[in-house]
């Protein structure tokens, strides 16, 4: 597991700084590693170029004539007085609404058809804040970035805002009128030309709705399209069983995980609940010794890969062929590990030996045969009705979407379709490329569109109708297990003109103006599952944020074991040994969506735009990403600037399309392969993602969703700035990621702390300070973090935390208090990957509050660093001074002060920062200090766990745990007693009060090494032939 | 060669730098005066309001309790204002013809707000927690003075940090006990033992910045 030293040559700088107990050296990107020039500058630097110094063409000395001036004026501005305020009461006041205090209200966000539960934060009415609704199967308390960053969407001022009929405004009786009277065209013919497209959907009520439009118009047909959608795994259902089921896992009862480029922690409805449950079959906490195996085989290094003991990478085209080849061993067949060998027998008799107890997991991005073969091992492994259950899929109608999609543009296309209904998707861009959407929908008479944005579908459509945003409409939606969840509005809509997709499919009824509540109310009431006094279960349900015993019963439906026989003949059908070799010279093209903005529908959101990619650290942008070795092949290069990162644009050609992307150099991607995100591009998406990124779904085509072969990359000549934030704020690889095995661990429990030398307590020159009553601290396990991102956004979301936009992030000037730096280890083709959240850490002798010469960092009596913002006036010592590079600095004025919408958003509770004003962690202080309000008013003292911060409470792996560390029962001072715990550099004697707990990994000693040693310079000629690109895993030399 | 200066340039140069220094020692301490006075303040500002309520009358006439109107004082930051439901509740049937009560009425009537103006206005970055207050044995009299002598609401106190942080550093200055704290009229008796009363309510007032900045 561990990299031999002699293997990485020209690095001895390095080597010597990076030298660490346990032979792993961990960096963050290939200059660093190869310690360019660049880079050192860069490193050597608090800010980049002209981050910190003004060189601005107008010149030195203009600039100080204006400021002279300025600052003159701004003497006078100090001069005025506090504006009057009013105080606007009620008039008659709502029941249970105490003014100061929020309230939380369970409903549902849908994500590709799916609900994630949540509680969302409600300040004197307005929604402020998403948690996750612990009751709620799916989220358990936890939410996901997308689900953190949705209330930015809901006061987006670019949102739609009236209905439009040719782009003038009219209002719904019109929109009425137009449709009623389409629809009496239809009457006649049984609704034939009627086509109504959706999303995925899930909901009981609007698929009621639809059928009782499909009973009146029996001709019309019902279409869906899901860029995102579960193409492979519901066509792999059909193969497999013959009918579309969902399965799902109980990872916390599998002691060995297999993915097939299956990213359970970033896609899929049921992300959250499997990063906790597979979380805690990792944690070592509490005296645990052991711990599950995760072995991830993936063509795009995703967070599963990160978290995986054994990774190995594979173009897409080559997992069909592991995944039989390890059914074919299994099976017993001998002959079957030729390909894989080294890594397959290995595999193959850890999965046989924790038969019934190990789950293998097919992933969206694969084809369904891969789907069926993992059906099939998991009933060959006695593993359905353990770990893996089939089940009635949650969707309301699960069909095959491509082939929908298909069908209803050859309808276009031949004129059938005379009015067309579209509800939320927008498939004028996310269509697939060879179906020729937009240009088709020019044939239909009369097209409908209901969207959030005037976007590039609206564009297309006669009508178009605002939807009202999920915090503000009525509806109902299934969670990745059945469970169902009403959604409740928060707030009324912005925008009065705003309908919700049932008030829509209202207009086709004889209530064609029937609110949304209306439509869900009635519904649930005529089905009675909420018990016999409705509304009391009405009542329930909505507290509760769940339907109680709607979830799907797993296996009811699927017999487990013998259903799954037919996959053998369906998988034989294709030939069963490895597919071919794609043709020569040829390489493969991978789509995934955006791993922040999905598949382009958060792309008008800032928080997310400039959420770092959790493994690549871009914002702003996708790009094209390849392996070091065919980015050498291909002349790209990387070059660090002054703003930003400057890359080659590559032009991507496929199927006779082309699109021009910037390469991006991704360590542990498969050689000769390119995946693209899509999502970016977007024409109509708003002032914020507009003209961000390249559009990729030009290449996307309906026969190859997620991968393809016969894809030509060229260089193009042209250069292009990517901001990335992955060496911002570098500790300069000191030691600040601990990992060990599992054997490792068990023979020194404390191997993290070891390899601090920590001074004594008395070692300083300032007074000790005895924290009485609460010391606050937190503990972040390493081991259990995936770098979802969801802490990031949920820190963004509770703290006011400004976008600051491309160029300022090009220059370090992103402004997020809380970052997750990946860290790799080993070589730069088969990477280990660690992630790491840092944010202030609330240093015991903090660096930054000796430097500051007004006074405006100082300590608090219960151990916060406090960051008083009106006293700050802008030296930046305190930045220069910290060696965690952890605060932030407001350059310009980031915060937006003028929008109305936006200032609804604002946490009341924490002040917004203006210009010149240093910020960052403050553990949530106005959480604290509002659980001690709370205490106080019921009489009593804080209790572990009254104060959850919000990167706490947003986590799905729990890997964060904040409270009191005086308090010796709390669960932070227990973890902060584990034998893995230890502070980053505290050896500087900062006395951090955040601590880390090492991660742990657990190879199979069985396995070949990672051939981690693997000397960059060597990449540069490509790897062996496809498909026996791991033939040699066991690299020559190696023991 | 005769003298440029006349001799009495010395006194005068003497006088001039020494006055200088009290020019600026003056012009300091003017300055901090300035910033304490009531008129930067804003201590004792009478402010008018639409509707010319009187505490002096609702609290020290009628007797009635601060919560009944400011109802959250207790479990929350804010003390809540009183919806104009409040005031109705007993301006239906008294004085329900009032001309002085109309923006009541009318309020009730088109489901307008009131719109009162902030006698005790914090600044925005400063943040108080009334509930963490008269829990803990601090009186409303305390920050507000005695309401119920006041016809019109004014500002009692400073409301500048240093005022803060007076009651912060010694709490048994003005602790009084639980049972008094809606209580305008309450005076320390002669056995009153603010020391004693702190102790008891375990009054530790953080000074730490964050306890009202963040």
């Amino acid at each position: 597991m561990s990299a031999p030293r002699d293997e990485m040559p020209d690095l001895s700088g390095l080597t010597r700084r990076m030298d660490s107990q346990d032979g792993r050296r961990f960096w963050q990107s290939l200059d660093e590693i190869q310690e360019t020039p660049e880079f050192l500058a860069f490193l050597h630097r608090e800010f980049p170029e002209n981050a910190s110094q003004f060189e601005d063409p107008a010149g030195r000395r203009q600039f100080l004539k204006i400021m002279g001036a300025s600052m003159a004026l701004a003497g006078l501005t100090g001069c005025t007085r506090q504006p009057e305020e009013k105080i606007v009461p009620f008039v008659r006041a709502p029941e249970d609404m105490i003014p100061g205090r929020p309230m939380f209200f369970a409903t549902a966000l849908v994500e590709g058809g799916y609900a994630n539960g949540v509680l969302v934060e409600s300040h004197m009415g307005r929604p402020t804040k998403i948690e996750g609704n612990p009751e709620h199967p799916g989220s358990l308390g936890a939410t996901d970035a997308r689900a953190q960053a949705d209330i930015l969407n809901l006061y987006d001022p670019d949102r739609s805002r009236t209905l439009t009929y040719l782009g003038d405004i009219r209002v719904w009786d019109d929109f009425v009128a137009g449709l009623r009277s389409a629809l009496d065209a239809q009457r006649g013919a049984g609704g034939a030309g009627l086509r109504i497209l959706t999303e995925t959907i899930t909901s009981p009520t609007l698929a009621a709705q639809m059928d009782s439009i499909l009973k009146e118009f029996p001709a019309a047909k019902w279409h869906q399209w899901d860029p995102d959608g579960a193409h492979s795994a519901r066509a792999g259902a059909v193969l497999a069983f013959g009918r579309p089921t969902d399965t799902r896992y109980d990872f916390t009862r599998a002691n060995v995980v297999l993915t097939l480029d299956a990213d359970f922690a970033s896609a899929g409805p049921g992300r959250l609940r499997y990063i906790r449950d597979h979380a805690s079959t990792r944690k070592l906490d509490g005296g645990r010794t052991s711990m599950s195996r995760l072995y991830s085989v993936e063509s795009m290094p995703g967070l599963m890969g990160s978290q995986a003991d054994h990774r190995l990478r594979l173009k897409p085209s080559d997992v069909e062929g592991f995944a039989r080849a390890l059914d074919a061993a299994l099976g017993g067949d001998a002959s079957a590990g030729k390909t894989w060998g080294a890594w397959l027998d290995p595999l193959a008799a850890d999965l046989r030996a924790n038969a019934g107890a190990s789950i293998v997991m097919p992933g969206e991005y694969q084809t369904p045969a891969v789907h069926a073969l993992a059906h099939a091992i998991n009933a060959r492994l006695g593993n359905v009705g353990k770990t893996v259950f089939h089940g009635t899929s949650a969707e309301a109608r699960p069909i095959d979407q491509i082939a929908s999609m298909r069908d209803l543009a050859y309808d276009m296309e031949r004129g059938a379709v005379r009015l067309l209904v579209i509800l939320g998707a927008n498939p004028a861009f996310t269509a697939p490329a060879d179906l020729d959407f937009a240009r088709k929908m020019d044939r239909v008479p009369l097209r409908v569109h209901l969207g959030l944005y005037d976007d590039e579908t609206a564009e297309l459509c006669h009508w178009h109708v605002p939807q009202a945003h999920a915090l503000e409409s009525w509806g109902d939606a299934r969670a990745y297990d059945g469970t169902v969840t009403i959604q409740q509005p928060l707030i009324a809509p912005l925008y009065p003109g705003c309908k919700s997709p049932h008030e829509l499919l209202a207009a086709f009824s004889a209530r064609p103006s029937v609110k949304g509540y209306d439509v869900v109310r009635d519904f649930w009431r005529a089905g009675g599952a909420l018990g016999a006094d409705f509304e009391l279960g009405w009542r329930r349900a909505l507290h509760d944020g769940v339907v109680p015993g709607s979830a799907l019963v797993p296996g009811a439906v699927v017999p487990s074991g013998s259903a799954v026989a037919p996959v053998s003949p369906a998988a034989s059908a294709v030939p069963g040994t490895p597919p071919p070799p794609p043709p020569s010279g040829g390489m493969e093209i991978a789509f995934r969506p955006d791993p922040s903005i999905g598949d382009g529908r958060f792309a008008n959101n800032g928080w997310l735009q400039e959420l770092p990619k959790p493994l690549t650290k871009l914002t702003w942008d996708n790009a094209a990403h390849m392996s070091p070795g065919t980015a050498k092949r291909l002349g790209v290069t990387l070059e660090r600037t002054a703003r930003g990162i400057q890359t080659d644009i590559v032009e991507l050609q496929y199927r006779g399309r082309s699109v021009h992307a910037p390469a991006w150099i991704m360590p542990g991607h498969p050689d000769d392969t390119v995946t693209v995100h899509f999502g970016y591009g977007r024409r109509r998406a708003g002032r914020v993602g507009n003209n961000t990124g390249f559009d990729a779904y030009p290449l996307r085509t309906s026969d190859a969703l997620w991968s393809g072969t016969g894809l030509e990359v060229a260089k193009t000549g042209e250069r292009y700035t990517l901001a990335c934030t992955q060496d911002h704020w570098s500790m300069e690889s000191r030691d600040v990621v601990r990992a060990a095995t599992l054997a490792e661990y068990q023979a020194t429990p404390d191997y993290a702390r070891k390899r601090s030398h920590e001074p004594p307590r008395e070692m300083t020159m300032y007074p000790n300070y005895r924290y009485e009553g609460h010391a606050w601290g937190m503990s972040i396990d390493l081991n259990a973090c995936v770098g979802c991102n969801a802490c990031v956004v949920a820190c963004q979301a509770e703290n006011n935390i400004p976008v600051v936009g491309k160029q300022q992030v090009a220059m370090s000037r992103e402004m997020h208090w809380l970052r997750i730096d990946r860290y790799y280890a080993g070589g730069a083709n088969d990477p280990e990957t660690y992630h790491q959240p840092m944010m202030c850490v609330h240093c015991e002798n903090a660096p930054c509050e000796v430097v500051c010469p007004v006074a405006a960092t100082v300590h608090s009596d219960e151990g916060l660093n406090d960051m008083v913002y009106n006293r700050c006036v802008g030296t930046r010592y305190c930045s220069n001074n910290c060696p965690y590079k952890v605060r932030r600095f407001n350059f310009f004025l980031y915060a937006d002060f003028e929008t109305t919408s936006l200032k609804l958003m604002r946490n009341p509770d924490v002040t917004v920062r203006s210009r010149g004003v240093m910020e960052k962690c403050t553990y949530c202080v106005q959480r604290i200090n509002q659980a001690k309000m709370e205490a106080t008013a019921a009489g009593r003292g804080l209790r572990d766990g009254d104060i959850t911060t919000a990167c706490q409470a947003a986590c799905p792996a729990q890997a964060i745990v904040f409270g009191d560390i005086n308090d010796k029962n709390s669960r932070v001072a227990k973890l902060k007693a584990e034998p893995r715990a230890y502070g980053v550099l505290s050896d500087l004697n900062t006395r951090p009060r955040t601590t880390y707990l090492g991660a742990v990994r657990n190879p199979n000693p069985r396995m070949p090494p990672i051939p981690a040693g693997e000397p960059i310079d060597e990449t540069a000629a490509p790897q062996s032939a496809p498909g026996s690109a791991h033939d040699e895993a066991p690299a020559p030399g190696h023991p | 060669m005769s003298q440029i200066f006349h001799h009495s340039t010395n006194t005068v140069s003497r006088v001039s730098i020494f006055g200088a220094l009290f020019v600026i020692a003056a012009a300091l301490w003017l300055t901090l005066q300035f910033s304490r006075s009531p008129y930067a303040t804003g201590e004792g500002l009478v402010r008018s309001q639409p509707v010319p309520f009187s505490h002096q009358h609702h609290v020290g006439g009628m007797g009635i309790d601060c919560r009944y109107c400011h109802t959250s004082v207790e479990i929350s930051a804010s003390a809540g204002m009183p919806p104009t439901k409040t005031c109705m509740n007993c301006h239906s049937q008294i004085w329900a013809t009032s001309a002085m009560l109309e923006p009541v009425r009318e309020s009730f009537r088109t489901d307008k707000s009131i719109e009162w103006n902030r006698v005790h206005d914090l600044p925005d970055f400063a943040y108080f927690a009334h509930a963490s207050h008269v829990n803990r044995g601090i009186g409303c009299s305390t920050c507000h003075g005695r309401v119920d002598r006041m016809p019109l609401m004014a500002q009692a106190a400073s409301l500048q940090m240093e005022w803060c942080l007076d009651c912060h550093r010694n709490p048994a200055k003005y602790v009084r006990p639980q049972d008094q704290v809606f209580n305008a009229a309450w005076e320390p008796g002669p056995d009153h033992d603010g020391g004693r009363l702190a102790r008891e309510y375990d009054l530790k007032p953080s000074t730490a910045c964050s306890t009202c900045h963040r």
